[in-house]
């Protein structure tokens, strides 16, 4: 079964103070698909002035958005969720043309994994309660969380509508109002989600604002009119938005991707069975979302007994990869989101092969034809070597792991923990002592044991070291939003005695 | 022995971006998404200390690596270059449609004993 391109409107535009607004400057840049390099629409090629029109109205907005009850809050988000399930098949489609990657992830992993979100924190907000301390018999200490007021949200490419799902809810549903600029790349399920949802909030509450980085989003995370920051990316940006955020003293949450081991112990091989099996596609995983996810496993590290007989599995479930068309529901790997990526992926190829490592498997672009030999395609790629090269230590956001060997849980975590990042982490083992003591010893955010690349609500996600702070999917991300205020009430009749 | 040069095509944006903006820096990213690219900045824009290594100046413009990036890099001889594109950092060449990229080449052993790269 195969779908084809959605059709688009000509222009987009921002959505401010719940309306659709042209950009003041009347500039607008196109929008392209990484599939077949077509064009998709213009958006708005916004600048600061477009930012202060969607802060002006955040700020006019947080004080009745921050009281509206917390039952009608969590009612808004649901209604969201029902809004995107009513339309799930539009959004999947939208979300492989812009992003490039298979109908089949947007259908089963993006969108869901986006409704999921909303309902979850649409709950959370429901459930949590506050604090109360009675500090002696006549003083009580009362917490009460209150929103922040307006936040600034900066999101990647590589999930558009999952990353928009993951910081949108918390900041809403804890009372925030928020301006939120997607990434430049893939604008497109962001304003399809505002067109869909219009009308649910009240105006000023959620504002969408297209554009460059230099012109749209510095002035939005640089601007003393917001309460915080929150940004997904990569560490130079991270670290211009904390020295804007320390200017105007605000917090700030950062997810800026990883290096991940996925860490294969002997005892995955005791058997072959329906557990080898797993573990064999555990591996595989590198090529999910053609490596372009924050927690790529993209560091295979093997137990050195198994390695010829394991690593022959992995190479042969890497080849049979079916790499085509991403509108057909049978493609396992789509485009890269853009040219640059195909560029900056083929440079890590190369220096990988100058620096010694052995291509196991795929190792080039890959072409396919028609309209297709336009987009920007890379086989999924098995690159045997060590890990002080530099394709062992950098993100490369392509589908390319490389992999090494390992003689024992020592050396398995010395290889594991020598990388400037902590965002994610994989375990595969039968030995249940291994199961609870590697996953400890590793310094990342998240270590999957006996899986890998799962994301629901419900379990915390961030990262340690470079890979940044703040933990999403999670109720305590409510409190990365919100401030407490204290209410220090004494019941007693008498004065302190000191005046 | 320069451990960074770039490319005529690149240089040319380079220029283009120090008229209208004056004086900058590069900064080599790492991480997620448009990481693993240099970047480049009005020179005020970055807080920079002895935790940022100068690799070379290119056309006028510093070129600086976060120290604990450097010691994953420096056995590697470093190109800038530029390709069609879209990132979605503050880099200033964005709006052009264009990114800044890198290409490496493993020094040689003389190189390496030359920058003291051992």
């Amino acid at each position: 079964m195969s779908y084809s391109k959605p059709k688009f409107k000509d222009t987009y535009h921002n959505f401010i103070n719940g309306k659709f607004v042209a950009p003041i400057g009347g500039e607008y840049f196109d929008n392209t698909s990484p599939i077949d390099n077509s064009f998709i629409a213009k958006y708005p090629r916004s600048q600061k002035e477009d930012v202060e029109l969607a802060l002006d109205a955040a700020n006019a907005a947080k004080e009745a958005w921050g009281n509206t009850s917390v039952t009608e809050r969590s009612a808004l988000l649901n209604k969201v969720a029902d809004i995107i399930e009513a339309n799930l098949e539009e959004f999947a489609l939208v979300e492989t043309c812009d992003n490039g990657k298979p109908i089949r992830e947007t259908l089963n992993a993006d969108v869901p994994l986006s409704i999921d979100h909303w309902r979850y924190f649409a709950s959370c907000i429901r459930a949590e309660e506050g604090g109360a301390s009675e500090l002696d018999s006549n003083t009580l200490s009362m917490n009460i969380k209150e929103p922040l007021g307006v936040i600034a949200q900066i999101i990647p490419w590589n999930f558009p509508l999952l990353m928009l799902s993951w910081k949108l809810p918390p900041a809403l549903a804890t009372g925030n109002c928020v301006v939120l600029k997607p990434a430049e790349q893939t604008p497109s399920s962001a304003t399809l989600l505002m067109e869909k949802i219009a009308e649910v909030f009240p105006p000023g509450v959620l504002n969408i604002v297209h554009g460059f980085g230099p012109e749209a989003g510095k002035p939005l995370a640089s601007s003393s009119r917001v309460d915080k920051v929150a940004f997904t990316g990569e560490t130079t940006t991270g670290q211009l938005i904390m020295q804007y955020a320390s200017k105007n003293l605000n917090p700030v949450t950062m997810e800026l991707g990883g290096k991940s081991p996925n860490i294969f112990f002997n005892s995955v091989m005791d058997e072959d069975d329906a557990f080898l099996d797993k573990a064999i596609e555990g591996a595989v995983l590198f090529a999910f979302n053609q490596g372009e996810v924050c927690t790529c496993p993209s560091r295979i590290l093997v137990q050195e007994d198994i390695y010829d007989k394991f690593m022959e599995r992995v190479i042969a479930r890497t080849k049979s990869i079916i790499q085509d068309n991403p509108y057909d529901i049978s493609t396992q790997v789509g485009a890269q989101a853009s040219n640059d990526q195909y560029e900056k992926i083929q440079s890590y190829l190369k220096i990988g092969v100058e620096e010694g490592a052995i291509v196991l498997a795929g190792g080039a672009a890959c072409k396919l034809s028609g309209d297709l030999a336009n987009g920007f395609y890379i086989q999924p790629t098995i690159l045997e070597g060590h890990n002080k090269m530099r394709v062992f230590q950098e993100e490369i956001f392509g589908p390319v792991a490389c992999v090494t060997k390992f003689k024992d849980e020592a050396e398995a975590l010395e290889i594991a923990n020598d990388t400037l990042y902590g965002l994610g982490a994989g375990v595969w083992t039968r030995d249940a002592h291994q199961l609870y003591q590697i996953p400890r010893a590793i310094k990342a955010g998240r270590v999957w044991v006996n899986c890998y690349h799962a994301y629901p609500a419900h379990a915390p996600f961030g990262g340690y070291k470079k890979s940044g702070f703040g933990r999403e999917n999670h109720l305590m991300m409510m409190d990365h939003y919100r401030q407490t205020k204290n209410m220090l009430i004494s019941y007693d009749k008498n004065k302190l005695g000191f005046f | 022995m320069k451990r960074i040069d770039i490319t005529k095509e690149a240089l040319k944006v380079v220029e283009e971006l120090k008229e209208k903006y004056g004086e900058l820096i590069f900064h080599q990213s790492g991480g997620c998404c448009d990481g693993s690219a240099p970047m480049i900045f009005e020179k005020e824009d970055m807080y920079l200390d002895e935790s940022d290594i100068l690799l070379g100046e290119l056309g006028g413009v510093n070129f600086y690596m976060n120290k604990d990036q450097f010691e994953y890099w420096k056995h590697t001889h470093l190109t800038v270059d530029i390709t069609k594109g879209r990132g979605a950092s503050f880099s200033l060449e964005i709006p052009l449609g264009l990114r800044f990229l890198i290409h490496s080449r493993l020094f040689t052993d003389e190189e390496n004993n030359a920058l003291g790269n051992y």
